[in-house]
């Protein structure tokens, strides 16, 4: 297997459009609520990030232009050069989210207030998508586990679902028949590990209504439709969600959807995937390329049966 | 004429579109999916010649037939040439293997032979060189737009719309050509 260098690049960068500068403090680290989260790697007190795994040797970043015409966003259309145009009047602001379920301390945010209250990394990952394109992309988020470490999940939880915005009057996608809204699950565990992310921003700019603004999850090993945009709910909840595409072609996508090139999509091969700008084809790695990173959070399943 | 300008302009477009960057965020998409569309729109336009002339009697569809014939030949080509040399950058291996693994693939590709076999076929010398078999050779456009539409259902991930038109543009094509069906519908216009 080819191994990703590892580069520690630029850390805690400045979120881009906000004066404020964010806190250098840490938020304490928290005691692990669940044997779950006890598996999960320690992610909390690290002031500088130790991600990403980026080598620009053999990942140079998709041009900008690219990530941001280039788009999957039902809600707004399935044409992936329109996303953009359909989208660009897309409200963000203001903008909350509720985090609640089996938590001792439900939260709603205001989205502002998540880019000054944690450092916003940047991290730069491979983006894969289940129509086995990719790209690579500079975001700016924090971990996810910043989050649940402060609403802090009871021991039932044992998975997070999250939920996108739903708004007919501003996503003309949702008239076709989708079991909107689009929502998307994490196993504890997987949204604890450090990889997880809530992006905020790409590029140095906010993120842009066709990337998932204000507020999405990145979680670079999965398919791309796992990193759910534009989140106005987060659930602990004891049971694996259901997610959209779950509800829509269970036969095709399943809830762990890692990136595999040995378990094809029952129409389509993702032995192979084609980089945005180049000509040819990549073979895909197993977990994105971050087999390191998180293959033991699947240890012992059966990545067929769990696709 | 106007049928090879309409058959032509598509393809300017196209050429413009490359180099005016207006393929959006990833153009070798972008040129697959249009070559593939134009191709299946003149296929099926190509398809309907034959009824508009023997059912509605519109004597002139059969004189642009062979040649939308041939550009929608053209266009599956441009299309098979996008996926051969900017999709999988010319690596046969990996082509034999993903055309041989993935149904739409090996439909798809049969489809391109079926076109291949026609296109090289029409024309005036041919014809009479194969006689009655030019006929039951050409009659497999039937096949080839079964092939193509079904392969067209393979590629989309979600959104069945396009496909679906397609389909049943087809059916009805192929519907008018049914002896008793044809007829009915000329007994009805003769009234």
């Amino acid at each position: 297997m080819k191994r990703t260098s590892m580069v520690v690049t630029a850390s805690a960068i400045l979120a881009a459009c906000d004066g404020n500068v964010p806190g250098t403090t840490e938020t304490a680290p928290n005691v692990p609520a669940t044997a779950e989260i006890e598996q999960a790697p320690t992610i909390t007190s690290i002031s500088e990030p130790e991600y990403s795994l980026w080598d620009p040797k053999t990942d140079p970043l998709s041009e900008y232009e690219s990530v941001i015409e280039y788009n999957n966003y039902y809600e707004f259309t399935t044409d992936k050069s329109r996303v953009a145009e359909l989208a660009k009047n897309f409200q963000t602001s203001p903008w909350s989210v509720e985090v609640s379920g089996m938590v001792q301390n439900p939260k709603t945010y205001d989205v502002d207030d998540l880019k000054t209250k944690f450092d916003q990394e940047e991290r730069i990952y491979r983006l894969r998508c289940v129509e086995a394109w990719s790209m690579v992309i500079p975001w700016q988020g924090f971990p996810l586990a910043k989050i649940l470490d402060e609403v802090v999940p009871t021991s039932d939880a044992k998975y997070v679902k999250f939920t996108t915005l739903l708004d007919e009057a501003q996503m003309p996608g949702v008239r076709y028949p989708y079991p909107w809204p689009y929502v998307e699950g994490l196993r504890i565990d997987e949204a604890m590990h450090d990889l997880t992310i809530m992006a905020t921003g790409l590029y140095g700019k906010d993120l842009l209504p066709q990337n998932g603004s204000p507020l999405r999850l990145v979680v670079p090993w999965k398919y791309g439709f796992k990193s759910i945009k534009s989140i106005v709910k987060i659930e602990l909840v004891d049971e694996m969600p259901t997610s959209l595409w779950m509800a829509l072609a269970p036969n095709e996508y399943g809830f762990y959807a890692n990136v595999n090139p040995d378990v094809s999509h029952p129409r389509w091969s993702q032995a192979t995937e084609r980089r945005i700008g180049e000509i040819g084809r990549r073979d895909t790695l197993l977990f994105n390329g971050y087999t390191e990173e998180v293959a033991y959070l699947y240890d012992g399943m059966d990545l067929r049966k769990w696709y | 004429m106007a049928i090879h300008f309409a058959s032509i302009l598509p393809l300017i477009i196209l050429i413009k579109d490359w180099f005016t960057k207006d393929l959006g965020g990833d153009p070798i998409n972008e040129i697959t999916h249009r070559t593939a569309d134009i191709a299946i729109i003149i296929l099926l336009a190509s398809l309907t010649c034959t009824p508009l002339f023997k059912v509605f009697g519109f004597r002139q569809a059969i004189k642009v037939r062979r040649a939308l014939g041939r550009y929608a030949f053209f266009y599956a080509l441009l299309h098979f040439l996008t996926f051969l040399i900017l999709d999988y950058g010319f690596d046969i291996r990996l082509v034999l293997v993903t055309i041989t693994t993935a149904p739409r693939l090996i439909l798809g590709s049969l489809a391109f032979l079926i076109l291949f076999a026609l296109a090289i076929t029409s024309n005036v010398k041919t014809m009479k060189f194969l006689g009655k078999n030019w006929k039951r050779l050409h009659r497999f456009v039937y096949a080839a737009g079964i092939l193509l539409v079904i392969h067209y259902f393979l590629a989309v991930k979600s959104d069945f719309r396009l496909p679906t038109v397609s389909a049943v543009i087809l059916i009805i094509l192929l519907l008018l050509r049914v002896p008793i069906v044809r007829n009915k519908i000329v007994l009805l216009r003769k009234r």
